[in-house]
């Protein structure tokens, strides 16, 4: 279960720091799908960067804990031996660096972290292909250096794509479904759909209720003033995608 | 010598048992004769030089040239415009001459610093090896004896058997196919008609400080002919391990392929090389006929000196390629990581029309090392091309220039270039300096630059991290893509050599 306790964060340096989580509560047990929504600039991606491990935010209170893991006191690196997979909502370009090659080396590396033998080559290129042709994602585009040139959508679809590679215990999709064409999204969800199983779980950032379509979430929660200021079902959303934010913000103001 | 040994695939039984021999011979007799080291005394004066060419057994017309050097040099000041900054060389202060040794520059293992030990380690390189290679007293014995089989290390045996082993099976195959490939000292006494003819060809005697230096006292180097019509059946290379001790501080090397033919030359060594000179100022000289095409790689990793930078080899080299002949074709490709200081412009002339010059490079500084490294494109031919691609790095406090110049002469029609310079800094104390000069003295020259400065990115740094990448190996990563065009153009096996060599060279240099 990733369990967040009154957590509270800054960002930025002395003169422009500013809070942005303010006393953020949250548990997403495990097995469980979870969406979070809120207006632009609520603190969303702050929060996805606090759980990796960017630097640059400065936690000023409460815990974060994955598995009664302190998941605060761990190396980037060492989240995502963990299990911690961050879909970004702007994913970067390295240029150079071929998919394939970036993918092993990383699925490797934190094979390596966790004392597991290291994938075999025939191994990962047959997963790579499988998961390929459920994303549509042709074997040119994973010889291509990461996300240099790619569209915008083919970047997103490349984020699940190592998503699925990873198989990670916990993942974050921020932003995940913009950008993406019709059918890009029900392929993106159903990639989605098929890493669900008892052990893992999900925290899915969206503005839009048309992914949670495809995605059945078990919760939805609304982040705003640096909190969750409500929780709900997936009916949660539709009311949302109706109403807007402004008369919830009214409710809790 | 066990039977167990593994030999390297392709090998016949013959090359096998020849190499066997070799080696017997090589360190039976030859540890305990070599070991006595002959001095010419300190300085450098027309006797030192005479000495020189006396121990070598040379005629009198390579005395003369090395003299009319000396006459020249006498009258020559060092350069001090490259960006580089670096202790006064006292050069009478200088052994220009010392008879091969072998003697130990450490007593034991034990007083080798633990970071250079680390530093093969991470490299991969046995640990006998590395006594050999660093000057441990005694590690010829060991080495010898770890051949015996007698001793447990199968990794040694294996790496030392290889290089000695490749080098019998080169030798019969180069005789085979007619390529030359001897010291120079050996070819000035057996091909010297090839050497008066074509050395001091493409770098003039006089042709600047440290190469009119080098002139007049080189040591020793490496001599590659490879006659009309051939391609030489393997890449040349000096990369045998257990002999790089002897490359010695005034390297010449002279390179000649003829109509047609085709060889590709890798020079270096992944390996820290340590050397108590401080001063190396080696000369390259590369002739290409009609037709021919050379390929000449060079991995370098001298000893950048402590973390002040004492103590660093100051590397001062001249490599220069002449396109004599008409569509003939040189290539440089060049990784660069170590030394205090580097001085070094891998050149082009492209005399023959429709000729070709490339050079790839790879410069990488770290803590207080500064290079200053280019190239120069000389168009003189007809329609003739050259491509630059630099990519440099610079971490901690060092300084890193590519300096180039692409020059178009009057008759060069159609002249063409491109050149692309990247720099790739990591953290905000280095610096990267571009300087390129054009001179075009014609308006059908078509040149094209493109150059960029990026620094190594927190965005791109956490992507790869959050992926499971440690920090140094993140670093690693994102460097090797930013190199990637230029190592392309490496042999494969010195790629896989050179891209662990970029991880350590970089290893702190973030965080
Ligand atoms: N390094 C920083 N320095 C100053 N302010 C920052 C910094 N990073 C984020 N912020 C601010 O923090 C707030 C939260 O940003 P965040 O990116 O988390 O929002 P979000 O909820 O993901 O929004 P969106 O829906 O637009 O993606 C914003 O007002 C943003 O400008
Ligand atoms: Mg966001």
């Amino acid at each position: 279960m990733l369990k967040l306790d009154n957590l509270s964060a800054r960002v930025g340096e002395e003169e422009s720091e500013k809070t942005i989580l303010n006393g953020l509560s949250l548990e997403v047990p495990a097995g469980e799908v979870h969406a979070i929504m809120g207006p632009n600039g609520a603190g969303k991606s702050t929060l996805a960067y606090l759980l990796t491990g960017r630097e640059g935010y400065e936690v000023t209170g409460g815990t974060a804990t994955l598995d009664g893991k302190d998941l605060l006191a761990m190396e980037p690196e060492d989240r995502a031996a963990h299990g911690v997979f961050l879909s970004f909502q702007y994913p970067v370009e390295i240029p150079g660096v071929p998919v394939m090659t970036f993918v092993r080396t990383a699925m490797n590396a934190q094979r390596k972290a966790r004392g597991e033998e290291e994938m075999s080559a025939p191994e990962f290129i047959k997963k790579a292909r499988e998961i390929g042709g459920i994303l549509n994602i042709d074997a040119e585009m994973l010889k291509r250096p990461v996300n240099v040139g790619f569209s915008g959508g083919e970047k997103k679809r490349l984020e699940i794509f190592q998503m699925m590679m990873m198989e990670p215990r916990f993942s974050i999709l921020d932003e995940t479904d913009s950008g993406l064409d019709i059918d890009a999204l029900k392929t993106v969800a159903n990639g989605v759909n098929a890493l669900r199983s008892p052990e893992r779980s999900m925290l899915v950032i969206t503005h839009y209720q048309r992914l949670l379509d495809h995605i059945r979430p078990d919760k939805v929660h609304v982040l705003a003033k640096g909190r969750i200021i409500k929780s709900g079902g997936p009916e949660l959303a539709e009311q949302l995608e109706r109403d807007g934010y402004d008369g919830i913000l009214g409710e809790v103001a | 010598m066990a039977d167990d040994v593994k030999v390297k695939e392709g090998i016949d039984a013959d090359t096998v048992a020849a190499a066997k021999a070799l080696q017997s011979e090589n360190y039976s007799a030859g540890f305990k004769t070599d070991i006595e080291t002959e001095y010419a005394p300190k300085g450098l004066n027309e006797e030192v030089i005479a000495f020189i060419s006396q121990k070598k057994g040379e005629p009198q017309w390579m005395l003369d040239w090395r003299l009319k050097a000396f006459e020249r040099w006498q009258n020559m000041t060092e350069p001090g415009w490259a960006k580089v900054q670096y202790e006064k060389i006292d050069y009478q202060d200088i052994y220009y001459y010392a008879a091969p040794k072998r003697g130990a520059k450490y007593e034991s293992i034990d007083d080798v610093p633990q970071e250079i030990l680390d530093t093969y380690e991470k490299l991969g390189i046995p640990l006998r090896e590395a006594e050999v290679l660093l000057g441990v007293e005694g590690a010829d014995e060991t080495a010898a004896e770890a051949r015996t089989g007698e001793s447990g290390s199968k990794v040694a045996v294996d790496a030392v058997f290889d290089s000695v082993s490749v080098a019998t099976t080169f030798r019969k195959e180069l005789e085979k196919a007619g390529v030359i490939f001897m010291s120079i000292s050996e070819a000035i006494r057996e091909h010297p008609e090839l050497v008066q003819k074509y050395l001091g060809s493409v770098v003039p005697r006089s042709d600047n400080f440290f190469a009119t230096l080098n002139s007049a006292v080189f040591s020793d180097g490496t001599f590659v002919y490879v006659p009309e019509g051939v391609r030489c059946p393997m890449e040349l290379s000096t990369y045998f391990r257990m002999n790089a001790e002897n490359t010695g501080q005034f390297e010449r090397t002279l390179i000649i392929a003829d109509k047609g033919a085709y060889v590709s030359y890798l020079e270096g060594c992944t390996a820290p090389m340590r050397d108590e000179n401080q001063l190396h100022a080696a000369v390259v000289e590369l002739v290409a006929l009609e037709d021919a095409e050379i390929k000449y790689s060079t991995v370098q990793n001298w000893w950048p000196g402590d973390e002040n930078g004492k103590g660093g080899i100051y590397n001062f080299v001249t490599k220069r390629g002449d396109c004599r002949g008409a569509r003939s074709k040189i290539s440089w490709t060049q990784v660069e990581t170590g030394s205090a200081v580097t001085w070094k412009y891998p050149s082009c002339i492209l005399r023959g029309d429709d000729s070709t010059g490339e050079f790839y490079s790879i410069a990488v500084t770290n803590g207080r090392q500064m290079a200053d490294t280019g190239t120069k494109m000389i168009h003189l031919g007809k329609n003739t091309r050259s491509r630059i691609i630099s990519k440099g790095i610079s971490a901690g406090r060092s300084d890193n220039t590519y300096r180039g110049l692409v020059s178009v002469h009057k008759k060069s029609e159609k002249a063409r270039n491109f050149t692309q310079c990247d720099s790739l800094l990591i953290g905000g104390d280095c610096g990267a300096h571009t300087v390129p000069y054009v001179e075009a003295k014609r308006a059908d020259a078509q040149l094209e630059h493109e150059a960029t400065t990026t620094k190594l990115s927190e965005d791109q740094l956490f992507y790869v991290r959050q992926r499971g990448l440690g920090e140094e190996e993140a670093v690693a990563l994102l460097v090797n893509g930013f190199v990637r065009d230029v190592m392309q153009h490496l042999p494969m096996e010195f790629a896989v050599e050179a891209q662990k060599l970029l991880e350590v060279s970089l290893e702190g240099s973030v965080g």
